[in-house]
């Protein structure tokens, strides 16, 4: 990841043809190949693309995929081997159940009560793999799955598709009709209904982009300014670039836990809200 | 406000320079995230959520339950210390009773035995006193009765001895030195 940075302009025969916005696009955007340590650049296997229909579906796997999977194998690791639960708990178990906890009791239960353990395995599982997916973009020779949109666009698909089948099957299909309507006269209905719809969909989009831009914005604002060292080609700038990219990298961190935290809290207060229309009058939690 | 959105979107990932521009969405990569978070929903959930949540919701008995029986044994022992304390009291109550009422008997006892003892000193004495004079009435008829015989027995030796002034005199002294050894 920051090998490739100085290299660049090493390769280059003059140092005026540094390309930092190629660079940084190269890093945040996905690829057919894997920059690891002592190995160097591995190409990643490729495979001819399906044809479903009219779309073409190229599922050989790519970086993002990649750590997608390794972030899975991580994840399985730590909590299904490593970090075994205990009655009293210590160590890393323990650590790693008050963020467990924590989600449980003040993500999840204020949304779902009584159901809370039901549907804890979703926000849990959610929770943890973005996460990881964040924390891991932000190690050397890493790259952030979250910082892709169809990653984030498809998590956010799967909360939206979670909270209409949860509103669908408690409040029932006239319910969740009934829901769109806004509870006004239905003259107003042409308006209501639009409105409603776009309230649906722009939840997801929202939760989508969040994601997307708060992890991209954090990698090109640090590569922004150790690209500020090339483009002024001088020595002297460099303390100052790396110690505020260091300052967006520790800001990143937190940003990794706290975007995990939001994408998590607000699809147990969209899924929870589909649910609490069923216990409460109609029209009022909205 | 979509359709704008949409348009900007459009607008960048339309950048073809690059190979994967930063907005285009990748069918292949929403499949590996589908099957990626689809698989890890499951392992995840039953090795890793399910004991966890159920160690949670253990413990969350074991605690409620200890706190239940640590209030129960407080209102046990509470009770207990009651009952001892009202115990107590009461056994000091009988205490203070048996005490007072020992004292009471002690008292009674004690006047009663000074009376009594009053009674019979003076009985005693009332006792020696008449023995006293008992005693004294005898001794003086006794007296009376050996005055009486040696003023008798004197008057015989008078009158049986010579009356003169040597004898008489010699009489006398014979009946004093006489006298205590008759008594």
């Amino acid at each position: 990841m920051i090998t490739r940075f100085f290299q660049e302009p090493q390769t280059g025969e003059a140092a005026e043809k540094v390309d930092i916005g190629g660079t940084i696009l190269h890093h945040i955007t996905n690829s057919h190949e894997l920059e690891l340590p002592i190995v160097g650049v591995v190409k990643l296997p490729h495979f001819d693309p399906i044809h479903i229909g009219g779309l073409t579906v190229d599922l050989s796997p790519t970086k993002h995929v990649v750590m997608m999977w390794f972030v899975a194998v991580l994840l399985v690791l730590v909590f299904g081997l490593i970090a075994r639960p205990r009655l009293v708990p210590r160590g890393l178990y323990n650590f790693l159940e008050s963020i467990v906890v924590f989600i449980r009791e003040e993500v999840v239960r204020p949304n779902f009560g009584e159901l809370t353990d039901r549907y804890i395995n979703y926000f849990l599982t959610i929770f943890w793999f973005i996460l990881f997916m964040n924390l891991l973009g932000l190690i050397p020779y890493g790259a952030t799955a979250t910082g892709n949109i169809a990653v984030t666009a498809t998590l956010a698909v799967i909360t939206f598709l979670v909270t209409q089948y949860t509103a669908i099957r408690s409040q029932g299909l006239g319910g969740f009709l009934k829901h769109l309507t806004g509870g006004v006269h239905w003259m107003l209905w042409p308006i209501m209904v639009p409105v409603e719809l776009v309230g649906l969909f722009t939840k997801p989009f929202a939760l989508a982009v969040r994601l997307f831009a708060n992890m991209t914005a954090g990698h090109v604002v640090i590569l922004s300014l150790l690209g500020l060292i090339f483009v002024l080609k001088t020595y002297f700038v460099a303390p100052v670039s790396i110690a505020f990219a260091l300052f967006i990298y520790v800001l990143e961190l937190f940003v990794g836990f706290l975007q995990a935290y939001i994408f998590t809290m607000l699809s147990a207060l969209f899924i929870g809200m589909g649910l609490h229309h069923a216990h409460e009058e109609h029209g009022t939690a909205h | 406000m979509n359709i704008l959105i949409m348009a900007a979107w459009l607008l960048l990932s339309g950048d073809g320079e690059h190979k994967g521009g930063l907005l285009d969405i990748d069918p292949g990569l929403i499949f590996w995230t589908v099957i990626t978070f689809s698989l890890l929903l499951l392992l995840l959930g039953k090795f890793a959520w399910g004991p966890i949540v159920k160690t949670l919701q253990e413990r969350e008995e074991k605690i409620k339950n200890s706190l239940e029986e640590a209030e129960k044994a407080r209102r046990d022992a509470e009770s207990l210390m009651a009952k001892n304390n009202e115990v107590l009291a009461q056994a000091e109550r009988d205490a203070q009773d048996i005490a007072r009422k020992a004292k009471e008997a002690a008292d009674r006892l004690k006047g009663e035995i000074a009376e009594q003892a009053k009674l019979e000193a003076s009985k005693l004495i009332e006792n020696a006193k008449k023995e006293i004079e008992n005693e004294k009435n005898s001794a003086l008829l006794s007296l009376r009765q050996q005055v009486t015989e040696m003023a008798v027995g004197a008057a015989g030796k008078i009158i049986s001895a010579n009356l003169d002034a040597g004898k008489h005199k010699q009489l006398v002294d014979d009946f004093i030195r006489q006298m205590p050894s008759q008594n």
